[in-house]
């Protein structure tokens, strides 16, 4: 049994302290960190082409600005492809097991109000084997951020159907087409009281670093899908509708307060017929921007209604669903402990050994 | 009976008695025979009690599988078991009588209400004819009370409902064996202002039914004798009366105070565990934090996560709840982070017998998980020891860097007997590792001695790593899949736990140290096996008694223990767990003593089988 130093580094790196890290913070200031200073010194081992690359690379981008220092922010992850990503990020990251992440992270954050913790999960590892804990994360307003790569097939297990597929899809566990009917990730995380909810696309880079950004300033469970094509097992999962070409025409970015307009003219919308949604062309039979439906974030049946819709029926919506305030869970539990302490004082422990009726043997 | 002349009542002094409390399990037995345990135990008496109850919470009334149980035993000299059969039997229905006479020795009291013995409750639990009359009985002393009617008299305009006074019959049962027992009625009648302070009828109401019970001891004709156990000579000190339950959540609290960390506890309800949860949930003034998971493996994952942290994190459940924690416990294992496991064990497979006990999972939490993953595995013995090793757990866990199985059992879970309390000041002191030193940081970097890799929690600057389930390279702790790093860290982490055998106190032998017999123990069939061994050492023979606290690693001595007997028994409740891990580390033909019946041995079956056992030896009493 031996403890020896390691003479060189292996070529796996140093998974420590011995990376390029910013230089030394001076005083109280926060350095100003940038995208590199949150790149680990490990190589990324996805399959080339794939949209995690994407994914890793705006996750980077965005996190000098958020004001943590990089030893308090956290990246967690479960099983699947998506599971690597904290191995590639420069923070503290814990790889766990096939779908607890949101179990994980719920119990750090519940004792370091302090971190930022963010989860990294598939649709594999959140909607099947993890979905018990992605609903109970999300209803308790656990503050952490939730980024679920949906490429609606297996692709670490080489291709097997996921909750996300779509009906009938032939796969390597379904030759004959799944008869599993699909679930909505967004319609999941709404019935689950998520307080914030988007979705974005791993192509649509600019879109997907804005998306992230608003996830990571949100307070309370926050619940990203990130359309994400694998390009192994799942090829052009959503090119009917992010490619370059069609995607205006087939995707309705959403913006609070906002009428939702789409189109390569800006001359579509969605409008309210009833109770039901409808695609209208400005200009026509009548048809004003004024009668187009507003974008309100803060509205439990625009969000219903939005994450029921999908091409090719609809345009996809793209953006922030959902983003309300209420109190968080580590926010809830620090409350109880602050009240119970003023109420009862700081615990004594030999008082509270010899609490309760006590006798005395001489 | 005629009140013109005091009856003539006369004292007797007795060492030990015991009384079963049985009743329907909505009737209140359970809290009967708690309030008789802390008159007992307020009074100075050794006690151990065995609350045994049903898993449905309200069967059927008057059913057989309704019946609800408390044994307490108390006594004026040091006693380990809640005594295997019960003096007097207090039976408030035909259901009770049926479940529990055939414990009653011949010759014992029987304290039965014979309101209840009607047609209907007879004919529920199919007793052709009432055992009251038709002399089916007549191998007892039956003291046969209208106890329902008598109560109702008492409580007379006081406008409780009829339900609300029925509710009440147990007091007066209780007051009846506080006169019989000579016991004060002033800590029940204190508990009950407490409890109903704000519904004085209510309380008025039990009062009265404690009173009239204990005046219809006073004034009956039925009663001629009372008995007065005189306190024990218990060692010096502040004692309370404590389950094993209360007596973990306490240890873990101390534990926590004593390490200066919070304790995060991640729990899903699960019988016979769930109390921790519950008395851990009030101590939110001592920092501890209380999570009530969706399921037992959001509950470990939670507490994983809370250690990584930097926290306390801690978890409980029973056998099946174990089996669900399983993969996160061998995540844990991966990691190397420090972690509790608390197992209160109970009869299964599957869903078993919930509220009953068993020395169920000690193979299963030993080696139910993904190939070898070693764990610390401990056992209190008794209910106060459950304090003591809460700590000893925490010591470990944090000094090893390492998840611990503790395992409780339902018979030590809600067990009670008294605890000397210890002085703050004495209690152990719990070493914390915290890595903060940037230069010749590695995440598997182990320390020389305990082999522990640095605990280096998220918030300290220049120390970020990524840590997780996969195979670890050794001291870089990056993901590595080269094979002879595999084989080095799988042995690393088994010496890791190995080398704690070295860290705690060797195996401790009751008795001689060579004989005839060893009788080995673990857990909570600690009071039955010493009692056995103190009446065999007493009739001279050459048997000895050794528990083991620690099971993973085991004391370094075991083996040369294990080999100074001719021969050794292992008695457990279970087919065989301990048995199987001895056999196969030492290569003894130990023998087993096993018997799987939800409840706890009698002294007098590991006596028989001891002396079984020294016959074929023909090993003459010395």
């Amino acid at each position: 049994m031996t403890t020896e130093r390691p003479t060189t580094n292996g070529s796996n790196g140093t998974n420590g302290a011995n990376g390029d890290g910013p230089a030394a913070a001076t005083g109280t200031e926060l350095p100003v960190l940038t995208r590199k200073d949150f790149v680990s010194d490990q190589e990324v081992r996805w399959c080339p082409g794939c949209g995690d690359y994407s994914i890793l690379a705006q996750t980077q981008k965005i996190m000098p600005d958020f004001g943590y220092a990089r030893e308090n922010i956290v990246f967690i992850s479960g099983i699947g492809c998506s599971g690597r990503l904290p191995y590639y990020m420069n923070t503290y990251g814990f790889h766990t097991i096939h779908g607890r992440a949101p179990t994980l992270a719920t119990g750090l954050k519940a004792a370091r109000p302090d971190l930022m913790v963010w989860v990294i999960t598939g649709d594999g590892d959140a909607l099947s084997i993890g979905g018990n804990h992605l609903i109970h994360s999300l209803r308790r307003n656990v503050d952490i951020r939730i980024v679920m790569f949906n490429n609606r097939i297996y692709g670490l297990t080489k291709g097997q159907a996921s909750p996300t597929s779509e009906l009938g899809k032939v796969t390597k566990s379904t030759p004959f087409g799944t008869v599993d009917f699909p679930i909505s990730p967004l319609a999941i995380a709404l019935a689950a009281e998520a307080t914030f909810i988007a979705r974005s696309v791993d192509t649509h880079t600019e879109h997907l670093q804005g998306t992230l950004e608003r996830a990571g300033n949100h307070h309370g469970s926050t619940f990203v899908e990130v359309l994400q094509n694998c390009n192994i097992f799942n090829d052009g999962a959503y090119r009917e509708f992010t490619d370059r070409e069609v995607r205006d025409d087939r995707m309705l970015v959403l913006e609070h307060g906002k009428p939702m307009i789409f189109g390569k003219d800006r001359d579509k919308g969605i409008r309210l017929s009833g109770h039901q949604p409808e695609v209208v062309t400005i200009g026509e039979g009548g048809v004003t921007e004024e009668d187009l439906l507003v974008h309100d974030e803060t509205d439990a049946l625009i969000a219903f209604m939005l994450s029921r819709i999908y091409w090719p029926e609809f345009p996809v919506p793209v953006g922030v669903i959902r983003n309300i305030s209420r109190p968080t869970h580590d926010q809830m539990l620090t409350d109880q402990m602050a009240q119970a302490t003023a109420a009862r004082g700081k615990g004594d422990l030999a008082k509270l050994l010899t609490g309760g009726e006590t006798w005395t043997v001489e | 009976m005629t009140l013109t002349e005091p009856k003539v009542v006369t004292e007797r002094e007795l060492d030990r008695v015991t009384i079963r409390f049985a009743g329907d399990s909505g009737d209140g037995m359970q809290l009967t025979g708690t309030q008789f345990t802390r008159g007992a135990a307020l009074f100075g008496n050794d006690i151990s009690t065995f609350p045994d109850y049903p898993a449905e919470i309200r069967a059927p009334a008057g059913s057989l599988p309704g019946v609800s149980g408390f044994q307490l035993s108390f006594s004026s000299t040091d006693i380990h078991t809640p005594g295997d059969a019960p003096d007097v039997l207090v039976a408030m229905n035909p259901a009770a009588l049926k479940t529990n006479l055939g414990e009653l020795p011949h010759g014992g009291a029987l304290v039965v209400n014979e309101d209840a013995f009607t047609a209907q409750n007879l004919q529920k639990v199919g007793y052709p004819s009432n055992p009251l009359t038709d002399g089916s009985l007549t191998s007892w002393h039956v003291f046969a009370v209208p106890i329902s009617t008598l109560n109702g008299r008492a409580l007379d305009g006081l406008g409780l409902t009829n339900k609300q006074v029925d509710l009440t019959k147990n007091f007066f049962a209780l007051g009846l064996m506080f006169w019989l027992y000579e016991r004060s009625m002033e800590p029940t009648i204190a508990w009950i202002e407490q409890k109903f302070s704000k519904r004085p009828e209510i309380a008025e109401g039990n009062r009265r039914a404690l009173r009239a019970g204990y005046a219809f001891g006073e004034t009956t004709e039925i009663f001629h004798e009372r008995y007065i156990v005189p306190p024990a000579k218990l060692p010096p000190g502040t004692y309370r009366n404590i389950t094993g339950n209360e007596a973990t959540a306490l240890g873990m609290v101390a534990a926590s105070q004593l390490a200066d960390r919070q304790l995060f506890y991640g729990s899903y309800p699960i019988t016979p565990a769930s109390d921790i949860l519950h008395q851990l949930a009030g101590y939110k003034n001592f920092g501890v934090k209380t999570f009530q998971a969706e399921d037992e493996i959001a509950a470990i994952g939670a507490a994983i996560g809370a250690s990584y942290g930097g926290a306390l994190g801690l978890t409980a459940s029973s056998g099946p709840g174990i089996a669900l924690k399983s993969e996160a416990l061998g995540l844990a294992v991966m990691v190397e982070l420090p972690l509790v496991v608390i197992d209160v064990q109970r009869a299964g497979p599957s869903t078993g017998m919930p509220t009953k006990t068993e020395q169920a999972d000690l193979l299963q939490v030993m080696f139910g998980r993904n190939s070898d993953s070693p764990v610390v595995v401990l056992a209190p013995a008794t209910p106060a020891e459950c304090f003591t090793f809460a700590i000893e757990a925490w010591r470990l866990a944090l000094k090893y860097m390492t998840p611990v199985v503790y395992l409780s059992d339902a018979l030590l879970a809600n067990g009670a007997e008294p605890w000397s309390i210890p002085k703050v000041a004495d209690l152990p002191e719990i070493g914390v590792p915290n890595s903060t030193e940037k230069a010749g940081f590695y995440p598997y970097l182990r320390d020389e001695q305990t082999l522990a890799r640095p605990w280096a929690v998220p918030g300290t600057p220049g120390l970020e790593h990524r840590i997780g389930g996969l195979e670890k390279a050794d001291i870089l702790g990056n993901v590595s899949y080269d094979p002879d790093n595999h084989h080095r860290m799988q042995e690393l982490r088994q010496a890791k736990i190995a080398g704690i055998a070295k860290d705690i106190p060797p195996l401790d032998v009751f008795g001689a140290a060579e004989g005839d017999l060893l009788i080995l123990g673990w857990g909570s069939t600690y009071g039955a096996i010493r009692s056995a061994v103190e009446r065999l050492q007493d009739r001279g023979l050459a048997v000895a008694h050794a528990h083991l606290r620690h099971l993973n690693p085991l004391p370094s001595n075991t083996g040369d223990v294990l080999k100074a007997y001719r021969r050794v028994l292992i008695p457990e409740i279970n087919l065989g767990q301990l048995l199987m891990l001895l056999r196969a580390r030492f290569l003894i033909d130990a023998i087993g003593y096993n018997r799987v019946r939800g409840k706890p041995f009698r002294i007098a079956e590991i006596e028989a089988e001891a002396e079984r056992i020294l016959a074929t030896l023909g090993a003459p009493a010395r």
